[in-house]
């Protein structure tokens, strides 16, 4: 079984992804970030893979992908991060990356060499299935999932589309509009997540503008993961004792987690 | 000849449609309105009365005999899109786009803008339709294209300075894009350059062609044959493809596209993607791109904002490899010097981005012969860089 089909046989409560910036502060940091994450009760991470034009990010993790990029990171330096981070972690890792940097260093050959660092899974914000089609083809040869997304304006031939063809989950986004925290969900969420789930067996993950533990707690009983990027970014680039305070904000989410589902949907 | 693009947006192996899943329904939606309003009398009834009693068409093809002596060979003609309402070709898309936007009932537009033409008109164009307007712009362009900045304020809309990246025509771009995700119910996302994900390329290109199928009846009308070569200018390509494609068929005719060359391609100080870029994705199009050898896009440079840009749309990569249109550079002092040689042989100010096709043409028109014929697409008249060409002058 891989990784994450094991993260979601027999889940009881919504599993808690984070997804960092690789190199952001630097590198040091994201490399001590995972194991940090996991001790919190963070069940898979997504590494972020900085980009010059990240279309579908608001403003914390644009401005933590230009300093990324600054500092140098390059897609090969995160295949080296996500390698060193399988040594210490035995989490799912995603890369999550816009296609550009991926189609710069050929497909094929960015799968081989994120399935050989030990990464589970790719999610491509800018490449719906229409174009995936050699990126798919590369993952599934080397047993990563391209996980597909759904966006609350998906008509349901596209949910079916998408239902058909993303593995490991589906990655729902929570709303129209980009990255970045917000204070509630947004309204219609639970009819979003009921259309998707009534045309699909997969597990569901919703994310983009989740940072507190109030919508957390919501979700418990609705998805089957929660993802929260853009505060535990903010976190990691708030000062150099960064640590601390992203423990607390990610036992906190967890804990909400786990209490929503016993309080029930 | 086959049909371009296909239906998913291809143009050989350039275009496509490479967004984030929430915009796939609004480009789906936008897709089949443009098919109805194609072939919809009334919609090309309305757009064509607009184009004429408001924008100003058709424009003159001008001989421009005081130019054309000064290299004494080949006639240049000028394709006076820079007298049109709002001062460039810009405004025939964003008339175009701005009815279909009314006819599928949206109430707000969302635009870029680069040297400020495309915003401009889609200002005039949402006053002129009862539509709300915002207007991204870089915030080097801002600074450098100030007076636009003022006309799109007078005519009512909202400019937004864009502080992320290089502050030009590629960061508005995407935050223009993050607005439209955000409001995608709401909102249409008027699009300025033939870039951008399927529908936008052959939207653009369709309603740029006005230019290219007038020029070929009034060139046809002038001398009984067709032009030899047509020279226009390339950022994103809106001017180029509009006046190229009604001549795709005759093969006779030469297409060259000039891009800007900024400082030169020794360094990274240009803005010529199709001859020193690499084939990616930027803005939902697969086309040649300025990249890092790490996919990260480039920061471009020209002195002319409007082609001060990293990519280019589909359709001119595709006639590139196809070989049916060829591609040049020219630099920033060039550009410069062609805008006074025609201010001052022809009394006409060019925009900075047209000043590159008319460099290209005069050195063109040196090495052929006194019986051939070059259109030179003058895409914008040059008020709006006044003030960078202020500088240049004082140092003459």
């Amino acid at each position: 079984m891989s990784r994450l089909a094991a993260l979601f046989a027999g889940r009881k409560e919504p599993a808690l992804i984070a997804f960092i910036t690789v190199g952001y502060p630097d590198l040091a940091a994201t490399l001590e970030a995972v194991p940090l994450l996991e001790s919190c009760g963070v069940d898979a991470v997504e590494l972020g893979i900085p980009f010059s034009d990240p279309l579908v990010d608001g403003i914390t993790i644009q401005q933590a992908s230009y300093r990324a990029l600054q500092k140098g990171i390059t897609p090969a330096a995160c295949l080296e991060a996500a390698c060193l981070i399988r040594q210490k972690s035995a989490l799912p890792l995603l890369f999550m990356s816009y296609y550009n940097p991926i189609l710069s260093y050929g497909p094929a050959l960015f799968c081989r060499e994120a399935a050989r660092a030990g990464v589970d899974g790719l999610i491509i914000p800018d490449l719906p299935l229409e174009e995936a089609g050699v990126l798919e083809a590369s993952s599934l040869r080397h047993n990563l999932d391209l996980v597909g997304l759904l966006a609350p304006n998906s008509p349901p031939e596209r949910i079916g589309l998408v239902a058909g063809r993303s593995r490991g989950f589906i990655y729902l986004v929570s709303l129209t509009g980009v990255t970045g925290m917000r204070q509630e969900l947004p309204p219609g969420v639970a009819d979003f997540v009921a259309r998707v789930r009534s045309l699909s067996s997969l597990p569901l993950c919703l994310g983009f503008g989740i940072s507190t533990k109030e919508q957390a707690a919501q979700l418990s009983g609705h998805v089957e993961g929660v993802i929260v990027g853009s505060s535990i970014v903010q976190l990691m680039g708030s000062g150099e004792k960064w640590q601390p305070a992203v423990a607390r904000f990610v036992r906190g989410l967890k804990e909400a987690l786990v209490q929503g589902r016993q309080a029930g949907p | 000849m086959k049909v371009m693009p296909d239906e998913r947006g291809y143009f050989g192996g350039f275009g496509g449609r490479f967004v984030p899943e929430v915009l796939m329904p609004a480009l789906e939606e936008l897709t089949a309105a443009y098919a109805g309003a194609r072939t919809d009398p009334s919609f090309q009834e309305e757009f064509h009365y607009y184009l004429q009693r408001w924008s100003g068409r058709p424009t003159p093809l001008y001989a421009a005999e005081r130019l054309s002596r000064l290299q004494g060979r080949a006639r240049i003609y000028l394709k006076r899109e820079d007298l049109l309402h709002t001062g460039a070709h810009k405004i025939n898309n964003a008339l175009g786009q701005g009815l279909l936007a009314k006819k599928m009932g949206k109430k707000r537009i969302v635009a870029e803008t680069g040297a400020g033409q495309h915003g401009v008109a889609v200002a005039a164009v949402c006053a002129l339709l009862g539509l709300a307007c915002v207007v991204y712009m870089g915030e080097e362009d801002v600074c450098r294209q100030a007076p636009n900045v003022q006309r799109m304020r007078l005519l009512g809309a909202e400019v937004k300075a864009v502080t992320d990246g290089s502050r030009t025509l590629k960061d508005a771009i995407n935050e223009a894009i993050r607005d439209w995700v955000t409001h995608i119910e709401s909102t249409y996302y008027l699009l300025g350059s033939a870039v951008g994900p399927h529908p936008y390329p052959s939207l653009v290109r369709d309603f740029q062609s006005v230019s290219g199928l007038e020029t070929r009846e009034q060139f046809l009308a002038l001398t009984g044959r067709l032009p030899d070569f047509i020279v226009a200018c390339v950022g994103g390509g809106s001017n180029a493809i509009g006046i190229f494609h009604p001549f795709l068929q005759d093969r006779r005719v030469r297409l060259i596209g000039v891009e800007a060359g900024g400082r030169g391609l020794d360094g990274d100080e240009h803005a010529a993607s199709l001859a020193a870029g690499r084939v990616g994705v930027l803005h939902g199009a697969k086309s040649f791109v300025l990249q890092d050898k790490t996919g990260q896009i480039r920061s471009t440079h020209s002195i002319s904002a409007g082609l001060d840009y990293p990519g280019v749309g589909p359709e001119h990569s595709y006639l590139k490899c196809s070989g049916r249109a060829s591609y040049v550079v020219v630099e920033d002092g060039a550009a410069l010097e062609a805008f006074l040689l025609l201010s001052r042989t022809e009394g006409i100010i060019p925009a900075l981005e047209s000043a590159h096709a008319v460099a290209y043409a005069l050195e063109l028109a040196g090495s052929l012969k006194k019986e051939q014929t070059i259109v030179v697409n003058l895409s914008g008249r040059g008020d709006k860089d006044l003030g960078i060409v202020g500088g240049a002058l004082e140092v003459e």
